[in-house]
């Protein structure tokens, strides 16, 4: 099995795994306990929020636990909606976010009547800046946007859209930084909310978190008790939430050295694609290298990811998340590129583990399935 | 002076500036020995440090270690009014005008002003002539115009007899005197947030404390005890380290209640901790006793409480907030990180069995009586014997849970 699919998931980091395991075993006690066992699961649970709040430039009590990055969309997304109903009802977001955040907002939008505008993207699949100026106006709460795509590993230019949603706003900004982590350094003091996964970054399922500045109030979406300063209630997840700042700690030390490399591969694997007939490469050198995305345009998304898994290949169609309905991206779709395009896409994603070996396996198995399956 | 290939500045010093010491006369050398002694404790972690002692100035050589870390460890010791990040370069007119031109070079803004000043006033120039042939060569080679009411970078340049010293900025020291120097006191330490405070205005006069803590468990927590101990260990920063005595108070504590009148059992709990303050005090050669207290707060902080507490000991007894307004004071516990803290809901010896109405006048002679009613010299040594004392450093993080982070 050769595994290409780094952008849906990762393997474990091994001393994150070891960590984790003495953590289960030993630390135990419900972090809310008020006996010695109890308190030092707690005091373990705000020394991994401090040492997260440290190596991302904020404050301890900016950052919140949840149990997965959609969960954390959507604690940002509609619990600062609800929260925030009395200043305005308008929000904006781009065509082109993870399903959490689309969906969460087509719930605000049916539910609870906010008016939802979703911002069109460029050809190269990152925000239309014009068109942003154009949709604030005073009613604008709250602006959702991706720094990197999920499909196509588009950077949105984050800074610069923040600094103006500010100058020109009272909109507070939320930016799903899931598949910018561990692969670009995330501009927080910029950024009002931010939604970050542990298990994009060789971390645990189950983990993630959500950057909040100190002064924006948010309506709990599961009531309960004191944790994560009500906003979130549900016995905390210590073993997970403290090994969460090695796994961190980790994927930042390493940054640097890993994204170089995986550019080398990138450049490797985009050459020998271009080489090849009837492809179409989606990313481009303002893409994170993690992610690949290209249309075979004689063979449908489907038949090539069931034929590369036939032969022990890993990639996607389009956001796993998505994976049960019909392929068709519409990412790409939203970057005018096309019902064809849009149904014959794949994703190859990096990783540091990826070797250049693994990579012309890929592109050797690729142009026998091309060959094999392809319809003129 | 290291320049890097692509000549970007790199400071290999601190220069340390002393804080009230130069007006001490005769005392002058042994302030600053012991500040000496406290910056090297406080830096104790950055292994590469060196030091070098002059009469009106501290040098911290970097030797590679991260000057910011540094820093941001500096602004907490006691007897520093300010420090800069220094360059070393040899006394000569060449190479000043060269690092001065390397350094405006590097910063950003327009305006800028050169002050020198000539500690050895053998040098060939007098400080005017440097100021002007440094400016020269700047004006000569970049954009930078002078100004010299408001400029927006000031390059000091200090002469000496071997070295000289090229600086830009200046960062705010804590001030006060080095702790030690005004010898030792105890504090009491509630949790609450008067008397981190207190603690924290003490050693700034340089008086070294250590602490006391009065525990009644089980009316009182561990989390209680935790927190005062993560109060001490926010302190000790402005004096590398804090020893913390924890009194065992509860049998006394009840003994009390048991007593005396519900109305004076905060005037006589507060008798009797001044009373172990002071044998705890003695037994550490302590010269006096710190606390929180703040005129009128509470029924026993009115002077006639204060008067009837007070009458246990005759050991000095400071009251470095006695005079500040609650708001004063929690700007002040903000300002030294402990506000946080200290507002954490956990009882102490003062709010359990908190009587309804605490008398705001006690005389002496009640207290007196009250007293006399039970012979509370067992359980005062007692309290005393068995004190449990403990050292709080300003890293707490043991490393016993490092493979997890």
């Amino acid at each position: 099995m050769i595994y290409f699919d780094y952008a849906s998931t990762t393997p474990l980091n091994q001393e994150v795994l070891s960590a984790y395991t003495k953590l289960l075993q030993q630390v135990y006690a419900n972090a809310d306990s008020l006996h010695a066992p109890g308190r030092e699961a707690q005091r373990l649970m705000e020394k991994s929020r401090a040492q997260i709040a440290q190596l991302l430039s904020v404050k301890a009590d900016e950052i919140l636990f949840t149990s997965c990055a959609s969960e954390a969309n959507s604690t940002a997304i509609k619990g600062f909606a609800l929260a925030n109903r009395h200043r305005g009802n308008h929000i904006i977001t781009t065509c082109v976010e993870h399903s959490s955040v689309l969906k969460a907002f087509a719930q605000l939008e049916a539910e609870f009547g906010f008016k939802i505008d979703y911002l069109p993207v460029t050809k190269k699949g990152i925000v239309n800046a014009e068109r942003l100026h154009q949709l604030l106006n005073k009613d604008t709460i709250l602006v959702s946007l991706m720094y990197v795509n999920n499909e196509t590993g588009a950077v949105n230019p984050v800074i610069e859209l923040c600094e103006y949603i500010h100058q020109h706003s009272r909109a507070m900004v939320h930016v799903d930084c899931v598949q910018a982590l561990g692969k670009l350094s995330i501009p927080l003091s910029c950024i009002d909310m931010a939604t970050f996964s542990a298990h994009k970054i060789y971390g645990l399922k189950g983990s993630a978190f959500l950057y909040k500045q100190r002064n924006i109030k948010l309506l709990p979406l599961i009531n309960g008790g004191q944790q994560e300063q009500g906003i979130r209630g549900g016995t905390s997840n210590a073993p997970a939430n403290i090994v969460l700042a090695k796994t961190l700690r980790l994927a930042l030390e390493k940054q640097d050295e890993h994204y170089a490399y995986v550019r080398s591969l990138r450049d490797d694997l985009c050459a020998k694609l271009q080489a090849m007939e009837n492809v179409q490469i989606h990313s481009n050198d303002l893409c994170v290298p993690h992610i690949v995305n290209a249309s075979f345009l004689n063979v449908g998304s489907e038949i090539m990811l069931n034929a590369l898994d036939e032969r022990g290949f890993c990639v996607s169609a389009q956001s796993t998340c998505s994976s049960r309905s019909k392929a068709h991206s519409y990412v790409l779709a939203a970057m005018g590129l096309g019902e064809h395009i849009a149904t014959h896409s794949i994703r190859i994603s990096l990783s540091h583990l990826t070797t250049a070996d693994e990579v012309n396996q890929l592109i050797q198995a690729l142009k026998e399935i091309n060959h094999d399956y392809g319809t003129e | 002076m290291i320049m890097e290939p692509n000549k970007t500045i790199v400071y290999d010093h601190i220069l340390v500036r002393y804080g009230e010491l130069s007006t001490k006369g005769k005392n002058k050398k042994d302030f600053i020995k012991r500040l000496l002694t406290n910056v090297k404790n406080a830096l104790r972690d950055f292994e590469k440090l060196s030091y070098e002692r002059t009469h009106d100035r501290l040098y911290i050589l970097l030797n590679g270690e991260d000057a910011q870390a540094v820093a941001e460890i500096l602004r907490h010791v006691f007897g520093i009014s300010s420090f800069s990040f220094a360059i070393r370069i040899p006394s000569d007119i060449t190479s000043m005008i060269e690092t001065g031109l390397q350094v405006a070079k590097n910063a950003e803004g327009t305006t800028f002003k050169i002050e020198t000043r000539r500690s050895d006033k053998r040098f060939a120039m007098i400080s005017d002539e440097v100021n002007r042939a440094v400016a020269s060569e700047i004006l000569r080679n970049t954009e930078w115009k002078v100004n010299v009411k408001q400029p927006d970078l000031r390059i000091q340049i200090e002469i000496h007899e071997q070295f000289t010293y090229v600086m830009t900025g200046r960062m705010q020291g804590a001030g006060g005197y080095p702790v030690g120097v005004g010898g030792k006191a105890v504090v009491m330490l509630s949790g609450g947030i008067d008397s981190p405070v207190a603690a924290y205005l003490t050693m700034k006069r340089g008086v070294a404390l250590e602490c006391i803590h009065y525990a009644s468990p089980p009316y009182t927590s561990a989390r209680a005890q935790e927190k005062v101990i993560e109060l001490a260990r926010l302190v000790s920063r402005y004096q590398g380290h804090l020893r913390v005595h924890i009194v065992p108070f509860t049998e006394l504590q009840l003994a009390i209640y048991q007593n005396c009148d519900e109305s004076y059992a905060i005037t006589i709990m507060r008798r009797m901790m001044y009373r172990i303050a002071e044998r705890i005090a003695n037994q550490c050669h302590a010269l006096a006793i710190v606390n929180g207290e703040s005129i009128g707060q509470v029924a026993s902080q009115t002077l006639e409480s204060m008067g009837v507490i007070n009458e246990v000991t005759k050991m000095p007894v400071v009251r470095p907030v006695a005079t500040m307004d609650k708001i004063e004071i929690i700007n002040l516990a903000r300002k030294i990180s402990t506000y946080e803290t200290s507002i954490l809901p956990f009882e102490d010896c003062c709010t359990i069995f908190t009587p309804k109405n605490p008398v705001t006048k006690p005389t002496l002679a009640k207290a007196l009586k009250m007293e006399s009613r039970f012979d509370f010299s067992d359980l005062l040594d007692q309290c005393v014997e068995n004190v449990t004392t403990m050292d709080v450093y300003p890293k707490s993080e043991d490393q016993a849970d490092e493979d997890l982070f």
